[in-house]
């Protein structure tokens, strides 16, 4: 019955948040994604902290195997593994057995997470955290699926999921149990967590198959104990004994059973990733067609150009508060209809998204990814405050620029400009009217850059506010 | 939605569209009948070769379908139409030589060609004595049937391009020797300078001459655009036969606003909505022919269907049409005939890509007009999706930086950017909500 419930309501869990990452629902449940523990911890959002723990201290590692979409994930690549031995009859089916707790490895990744998120080193607690690296998988086969994926977000994703998927097949909830930052802190309260399962010696056979089914590896069959800090309440254990000797019930705080201490014999490969910068060059040659008519011309794609500073969502407050608390987990990025949002592949920021102006810009009745960023990165802001917040100032390279070079009579930006802060100007000692730029009214939203007809580089230019402020 | 000329065939989904239209109302049939002759040996429906079905070649570039366009020649011919107009600079070009290609699978005195010396800016005598050499290679033959000057508009535009260059001399020798069997031209443009044109009838004695004619441009022309019973009146004053272009307005008269289209039906429930702007220019005697640009089968077959044992349109019909002509004046449609002379756009924009969404949205009531009305949030998400599906973002309307090269390209006299600038407001308001 606990195991039925479990599976019920991870599988909302997961198809909610997929959805999510797929750019579905977040009017409906978009509260799935904040309660993701990482993120809220981020974002300071202390009732969703306190509630996961309080309710870890309470239940145990649930958490792990209903709200953590990476861990049912995990137990969804080990379900199609059974599943596929049963269907092909194999003999010699697959069996988990009790693995030693990796102490050192556990604990000296959590001390290095936590380092590095206070160092606001970002980039490995990004790639380790679970609901993150869930986020890249969908993201990188939803972006591969509609082309428009960049190289390091397909390769971070594949190997992120190749990775999980290797280590579910082989080892369960190994990943769960030796890697993950959120598992190791959560495992911390449910060594002593109130309700839990356990074995009564008086009903055990000893026939081993709860050993055998359990795919975190926590359960010591020979001395009839349960790893407390690695059960990830599944109940599998639960109900796979047919003798009844497995029970969830309340356990009085005392001395807890833990596996014993043994060196460290395998550690988990490292991951490498390789950070190739996809530069794809669309060079067309305006193909010229003197006077025929019909046809369309060949548009060259916009290139990101240089920036003094990096661009980061209007609610961000600050280049920095933005990197210090994103946790490159792409809801963002799926939420942006404007394909302003992209995550960077450069080692410092790794993941974490940035804004850029070639396909679109950030639109002013838009404020999708301040809404649904559950690390608080991205402050929820509104439609009006939008239009108060400085995230970047435009500037003009009149060696671009159509009018300013004599070319084509033009104003484009300044016709879009929704902050009225483009003004064409007759340049002195010259005919040409060519676009000014009021630096206290731009806000930085982009629609001159994504408007230019200079391509692909754009004649007026987006830079971004190190910190954002009112305009 | 009726079948007609309405595809425009631009890019990949612009044709699709045109099919499902022209499916709508009729299948494969067998038609019968006598094809209408104003003038002997000449069918009334003449096929406009503006317009040929395309499809994606292995590089992925939109090409003319010859198989298709050999079918539809085929069909045509043994349906009665036989003249056929195109010119050199058609569908990027190719479809003098796409037309040819089907023709020339036939007799040649089975079929007539009607083609043009289409040279717009300021060009050489050389130039224009080979384009039109070109078209007699192209068409393998020693003669061509009709032949006429592109699109004059004013006294000084073909003085500029033809008379100057030695052009019309040259024509006109032509002609004497037997090479051009008539000559003519086509215009659009205001009534001061058809006057001056129509006015060099006495020297060069013009064979024919091919206007813009229909229900809505009898009376509505765009812009300053010479209104239809004008120009038929003079030339029908001085006995010359008249050639009709556009007698569909690239397809708009074939897909009406809903509201219009509802009274047509109820009148002739059997007949498509393209039928009548057929049987409009076939009830006036001096034209020679009236030029449908059929892309697809669908069209061809409905288009033929109003000229097998023509009907024509009594004095009350043709006044119920100028009626439903002024009604259409209410709705802010652009109008333009998709006839791609001003693309391509320097700029990438799909100029009649964008008018054809926009009209189409207000045709089929599919036009959000404000926040009140029933179904709004589900409209507007639908207009917005639509958009961004039937035009790639680059090529929409706000990309137009209003270089005005378009405009004096366009035959109907549009104010292109101003168009795609009232479109693009519309967007936004929609985009933004602002809309009331």
């Amino acid at each position: 019955m606990l195991r039925k419930i479990r599976i019920l309501l991870a599988a909302l869990f997961l198809i909610g948040i997929t959805l999510l990452f797929i750019g579905i629902g977040h009017n409906w449940w978009g509260w799935m994604a904040k309660l993701q523990f990482l993120p809220s911890l981020l974002a300071l959002n202390l009732v969703v902290v306190i509630g996961v723990l309080l309710l870890t201290l309470l239940v145990g590692r649930i958490y792990c195997s209903v709200i953590c979409p990476l861990g049912v994930f995990q137990d969804l690549i080990i379900w199609i593994r059974r599943k596929g031995e049963k269907l092909f009859k194999k003999k010699k089916t697959h069996k988990f057995k009790y693995l030693n707790e990796h102490k050192w490895v556990r604990y000296g990744v959590l001390v290095i997470s936590i380092i590095s998120l206070v160092a606001s080193g970002q980039m490995l607690i990004a790639l380790i955290a679970p609901y993150s690296a869930y986020g890249r998988i969908v993201r990188s086969i939803v972006a591969a699926s509609t082309g428009s994926v960049t190289l390091p977000l397909l390769i971070t994703g594949l190997i992120t999921l190749i990775i999980i998927c290797v280590c579910a097949w082989i080892w369960g909830r190994e990943y769960c149990n030796t890697i993950c930052p959120v598992g190791t802190t959560l495992s911390l309260f449910s060594r002593v967590s109130l309700l839990r399962p356990v074995i009564d010696e008086s009903k055990c056979i000893n026939c081993g198959k709860c050993g055998r089914d359990c795919k975190a590896g926590c359960i010591d069959t020979k001395n009839h104990k349960i790893d407390y800090s690695r059960c990830v309440d599944c109940f599998d254990c639960i109900e796979t004994c047919q003798d009844n000797a497995i029970s969830f019930r309340y356990v009085a705080p005392c001395k807890c059973s833990a596996g014993k201490e043994e060196p460290d014999k395998v550690d988990q490969g490292r991951r490498a990733f390789l950070v190739t910068g996809a530069v794809v060059a669309a060079s067309a040659a305006a193909h010229a067609q003197d006077h025929m008519h019909g046809g369309l011309a060949e548009v060259v794609g916009k290139k990101d150009p240089d920036r003094t500073e990096r661009l980061v969502p209007f609610g961000a407050g600050s280049v920095k508060r933005f990197y210090d608390h994103c946790t490159a987990c792409q809801l963002c990025v799926s939420a942006c209809k404007n394909h302003v949002l992209r995550p960077s592949s450069d080692l410092e920021h790794f993941m974490q998204p940035y804004m850029s102006y070639e396909n679109g810009y950030c639109r002013p009745e838009c404020t999708a990814c301040s809404q649904v960023c559950p690390a608080g990165a991205i402050k929820p802001v509104s439609v009006e405050q939008k239009q108060t917040i400085k995230i970047g100032v435009a500037h003009v390279n009149l060696d671009l620029c159509l009018p300013a070079q004599g070319k084509d009579s033009c104003g484009n930006c300044a016709y879009h400009c929704p902050s009225g802060a483009i003004r064409m100007v007759r340049q002195q000692g010259s005919r040409n009217q060519i676009p000014t730029v009021s630096e206290d009214r731009c806000i930085g939203c982009g629609a001159c850059e994504n408007l230019c007809p200079s391509r692909p580089i754009s004649a007026i230019t987006v830079n971004g506010l190190s910190i954002h402020h009112n305009a | 939605m009726g079948a007609g000329a309405a595809a425009v065939a631009l890019d990949a989904c612009t044709p699709d569209v045109a099919k499902k239209a022209g499916k709508a109302s009729t299948s494969n049939k067998d038609l019968h009948g006598e094809m209408l002759q104003n003038y002997p040996g000449i069918g009334v429906l003449g096929y406009g070769c503006m317009r040929w079905p395309q499809k994606r070649n292995e590089q992925g570039r939109n090409v003319i379908d010859q198989e298709e366009v050999n079918r539809l020649v085929d069909y045509a011919l043994e349906h009665g139409v036989n003249y056929f107009d195109t010119s050199p600079v058609y569908l990027g070009g190719d479809s003098e030589r796409a037309t040819a290609e089907a023709l020339n699978r036939h007799p040649r005195d089975k079929w007539k060609i009607a083609t043009k010396m289409s040279v717009f800016n300021a060009t050489t005598y050389e130039a224009c004595v080979e384009m039109y050499h070109n078209s007699l290679r192209i068409f393998k033959t020693d003669y061509l049937d009709y032949y006429l000057l592109h699109g004059i508009g004013t006294l000084n535009d073909f003085n500029t391009r033809f008379k100057d260059t030695g052009a019309m001399d040259f024509l006109l020798k032509e002609r004497e020797a037997g090479h051009i069997k008539n000559l003519g031209f086509s215009f659009h443009g205001n009534q001061e300078g058809f006057d001056q044109i129509i006015a060099l009838h006495e020297q060069y004695h013009w064979d024919f001459v091919q206007i813009q004619m229909n229900y809505v441009d009898w009376e509505h022309p765009n812009g300053r655009n010479t209104r239809a019973d004008y120009l038929y009146a003079e030339l029908d004053k001085r006995e010359i036969p008249i050639v009709i272009m556009e007698p569909l307005r690239g397809g708009a008269l074939s897909d009406v606003p809903a509201q219009i289209a509802d009274q047509l039906k109820a009148r002739e429930p059997e007949r498509s909505i393209a039928s009548w702007a057929f049987r409009y220019v076939g009830s006036f005697p001096r034209v020679l022919t009236a030029l449908s640009g059929m892309t697809y089968m669908e069209h061809l077959q409905d288009n033929l269907e109003s000229f097998l044992d023509f009907q024509p349109l009594d004095d009350e019909e043709k006044k119920f049409l100028l009626d439903v002509a002024d009604l259409m004046e209410d709705y802010p449609l652009v109008k333009c005939t998709a006839c791609n002379y001003c693309m391509p756009c320097p700029y990438g924009i799909n100029i009649p890509g964008i008018f054809k969404f926009y009209n189409d949205n207000i045709t089929a009531d599919t036009f959000v007009k404000s926040k009140e009305q029933k179904d709004y949030a589900r409209k507007r998400r639908k207009y917005l999706l639509a958009y961004n599906e039937a035009i790639p973002t680059v090529r929409q309307a706000d990309h137009c930086i209003a270089c005005r090269r378009c405009e004096r390209d366009c035959p109907q006299n549009i104010r292109i950017p101003d168009e795609l600038r009232r479109i693009d407001k519309y967007i936004e308001s929609l985009k933004r909500e602002t809309i009331q």
